[in-house]
C-alpha cells in the first residue's frame, strides 16, 4: 500500500473558514477528492464548514468527487463560483 | 480593450464582438463601491486557455482574446474582456456569447463586495450575500 502527500488549497470563504489556504494532506494513494475532503472536513479546525460535497479541481481541472487523486496531486476545494446571474 | 481587439484583428476577419463585463453599484442592502475579484490563477489562466481553443475547434477561422482581472475593480469599471472576431459577424456574436457563458460557469474567481459603510460581504453566484466577511 504506498502513502503520498496531496496538496489542498482553498480559496475565498473556504480559505476564510479555515484561516488558512493550503494543507498538505498525508494519504493512501491513489485515493479520490471525495476522501480528501472527507479528511480536511473531520481534521482540520473548522473543516465542518466546507461542504460534504463542494466543488473540486485536481491539477487544475474541475473534477468530480470520484475523480482519483495520486501522490503529488493539487486538489483545490472551491467555494460556489463568482458566476454572476445571467444578467451581468 | 485595445490590446484585446488589436490582439484579435485579422485582414480575414471581417466582423469583431466585444464584451465587458463591468461591476455595477446596485445591490439589495446598500450602494456597492466596488468588487474586490479573488482567483486559482493558474487554473483561471489554464481554464480561460480551454475555454479559447474550444472556440477554435468549434468555429475555425475565429478568434479569441480574453482576459479576467483580480484585485479590487470599482463600481463602473471592467473585470472582464472578451474579443471574438470571426470571417463573418454571426459567428462572431455566437462565439463572445459562449466564451462569456464558459467563463461564467467555469472561471475559478469569487467576488466579494465592497459596501459604502465600509463592510466587505463575499458574493455567491445569485448575486447574493453568502457570508460576512472581515471589513
Amino acid at each position: 500500500m504506498a502513502t503520498g502527500t496531496v496538496r489542498v488549497l482553498l480559496f475565498a470563504r473556504y480559505a476564510e473558514l479555515l484561516g488558512r489556504n493550503e494543507i498538505a494532506v498525508a494519504t493512501v494513494v491513489p485515493t479520490t477528492v471525495r476522501e480528501i475532503v472527507r479528511r480536511v472536513r473531520t481534521e482540520c479546525t473548522g473543516g465542518a464548514a466546507i461542504p460534504e460535497r463542494p466543488l473540486a479541481a485536481v491539477n487544475l481541472h474541475h473534477s468530480s468527487l470520484d475523480a482519483a487523486v495520486a501522490d503529488g496531486d493539487e486538489v483545490a476545494l472551491l467555494p460556489p463560483l463568482a458566476g454572476g446571474r445571467g444578467d451581468g | 480593450m485595445d490590446r484585446l481587439i488589436r490582439d484579435v484583428a485579422s485582414p480575414e476577419c471581417g466582423g469583431t464582438c466585444v464584451f465587458l463585463g463591468t461591476v455595477r453599484s446596485g445591490a439589495e442592502d446598500g450602494p456597492v463601491t466596488g468588487i474586490e475579484y479573488s482567483g486559482y490563477e493558474a487554473m483561471l489562466e489554464a481554464e480561460l486557455g480551454r475555454i479559447a481553443a474550444e472556440v477554435g475547434d468549434r468555429w475555425p477561422g475565429a478568434r479569441v482574446a480574453l482576459q479576467h482581472r483580480l484585485g479590487l475593480v470599482a463600481t463602473g469599471e471592467a473585470s472582464v474582456g472578451i474579443a471574438v472576431a470571426a470571417p463573418h459577424r454571426a459567428v462572431a456574436f455566437d462565439a463572445c456569447r459562449y466564451v462569456i457563458e464558459a467563463v461564467k460557469q467555469r472561471a475559478p474567481v469569487w467576488k466579494r463586495e465592497h459596501r459604502a459603510d465600509g463592510t466587505t460581504v463575499w458574493v455567491d453566484p445569485a448575486g447574493h450575500p453568502a457570508a460576512a466577511g472581515p471589513a
